[in-house]
């Protein structure tokens, strides 16, 4: 396990996202609210990409004709055939037992503490005053 | 041909009224005198035409009249040969195609009130499903209501194509009655015929209306499914009669896949559609549409990941199959004990009430 710096943290706002590659593997990196999440870039179903996909909240309903919906932002939708993923544990809301997304833990760091490093920064230049998404894998 | 074992269950079989003058006794004196004063001299549907082979199986024909009419012949030809423990009657009538709610609810009483009479009290094997009308939805609650007290009614009989999808809510107080009282829900082969009988519009021949039923049916399973019948109503058993069910596995494939894809548009479908059908829905055996060999019928079995979804019957007197080859060659005989025993127990919450 080795730890990986991967875009400042400017680069991905609120809500957004971004793919990079680590270890040559496509990571979809969110920002939820502030907080970062990374998952494979590949669908379980059939391999679409993750990062395109809509971002969307948890419908759910204990009858028919309700929408109790929460956890707006958190849900992420396949752009090729829709199956939603939760963003934050990469579980399948159509096929929880046997399809789940690989997640990895992300956090930001301090450029200070990046340089001094056990970091491998991969593809971008790191400088002392910025924030930075690390990836972990 | 597989052996049926003793005591079978016979979950389709169809009684005819042998004109309307035998339901004269059991209509109230307006609807008997209009019978008169309108020429009324029969009330049968162009489902089954009287002399369609499919109809009645040759050997089952009687010399004139309407096959199946009287309690003799049907114990005779239908429950004696197969040593049938109990067969249930769903009666096909006209009742369901008339437009008039009031006429339709008048003959609905009727029939069932015959079916008592003629049949349940005269024939102790014998259950019966509830005609409804189903023209108004309170009036068919009425009538369930009313005849739930017989315990002999064992499900509620409603056709394949009707006016809308049987998901939608307004159907909804048949489901609640069905599920208060034990009821199962029966969907049988058929059409109100106020619809083209198939979704393209209305075919020339009487093989394109018998095939396309399996259309009508997948949509209403899919329709039931997607309006979240099931998640109201979690007890309801809905049995489809006469259905086939070789469509089952590739329908329950495609629909599982656009349910994965637009689940968030229906999020009360929690389960995946074969889950439900699982838990929920069965299907009587005969038709068995003909597959080539016994080797595809067993891989289509494998395909249904469920031995319990089948349900005996013989669809008597229509012609399904020859001899007393009621069940399909290959079986195991604990499949055949399910299908002809088990799973109709399992289904019929009334008949382990009424039956030792």
């Amino acid at each position: 396990m080795s730890r990986h710096v991967v875009a400042t943290a400017q680069e991905i706002p609120e809500g957004g996202r971004k793919l990079v590659t680590v270890r040559g593997r496509p990571i979809a990196i969110f920002n939820l609210k502030g907080e970062y999440f990374g998952m494979l870039n590949r669908c379980p179903h059939q391999g679409g990409p993750m990062c395109e996909g809509l971002i969307t909240g948890l419908r759910e309903a204990k009858q028919p004709g309700e929408y109790l919906y929460s956890r707006k932002g958190e849900i992420v939708r396949c752009p090729w055939h829709g199956w939603e993923f939760d963003i934050k544990t990469g579980q399948s809301y159509v096929d929880p037992d046997k399809t789940r997304i690989r997640t990895y833990p992300v956090e930001v760091e301090a450029g200070a503490a990046v340089v001094n490093g056990p970091y491998v920064a991969e593809t971008i230049p790191v400088s002392v005053e910025e924030q930075y998404v690390v990836v972990e894998m | 041909m597989t052996a049926l074992p003793e005591g079978a269950i016979d979950c389709d079989i169809h009684p005819s009224v042998p004109s309307v003058q035998a339901l004269m006794p059991y209509l109230e004196d307006h609807w008997r005198e209009q019978v008169v004063m309108r020429g009324i001299d029969e009330l049968n549907s162009i489902s089954y035409p009287l002399n369609s082979p499919l109809t009645c199986r040759a050997d089952w024909k009687p010399a004139a009249g309407r096959p199946a009419a009287d309690v003799a012949t049907v114990a005779r030809q239908a429950l004696d040969p197969f040593r049938t423990s109990v067969a249930i009657a769903n009666c096909l009538y006209g009742v369901q195609l008339l437009f008039s709610e009031d006429m339709g609810a008048a003959f609905a009483r009727a029939v069932n009130d015959w079916m008592v009479k003629e049949w349940l009290d005269k024939e102790p094997r014998l259950r019966a499903s509830i005609v409804v009308p189903t023209q108004n939805v309170e009036m068919a609650v009425d009538e369930i209501n009313r005849c739930a007290t017989d315990k002999r009614f064992v499900q509620v009989l409603l056709l394949v194509s009707g006016d809308t999808p049987l998901g939608r809510r307004h159907h909804w107080p048949i489901y609640a009655a069905c599920e208060k009282h034990g009821l199962a829900v029966g969907i049988h082969a058929g059409s109100s015929y106020h619809n083209p009988p198939t979704p393209v519009g209305w075919p020339s021949y009487y093989t394109e209306d018998y095939v396309g039923q399996a259309q009508a049916f997948q949509t209403q399973l899919t329709s039931m499914i997607c309006e979240g019948v099931f998640t109201k109503f979690p007890h309801l058993k809905v049995v489809l009669l006469e259905s086939g069910f070789t469509w089952l596995p590739a329908h329950l494939w495609r629909l599982t896949k656009y349910w994965r894809g637009l689940r968030m548009e229906i999020p009360w479908v929690d389960r995946a559609p074969g889950d439900i059908v699982r838990s929920n829905v069965r299907f009587s055996l005969q038709p068995v549409d003909g597959p080539p060999d016994q080797e595809s019928l067993l891989k289509l079995f494998d395909h249904m990941q469920s031995d319990e979804l089948l349900l005996f019957s013989t669809d008597y007197p229509h012609h399904q199959f020859d001899g007393n080859a009621a069940l399909p060659d290959g079986l195991s005989p604990e499949l055949a004990r399910k299908i002809a025993i088990d799973n109709p127990r399992a289904t019929y919450a009334r008949l382990m009430e009424t039956v030792g």
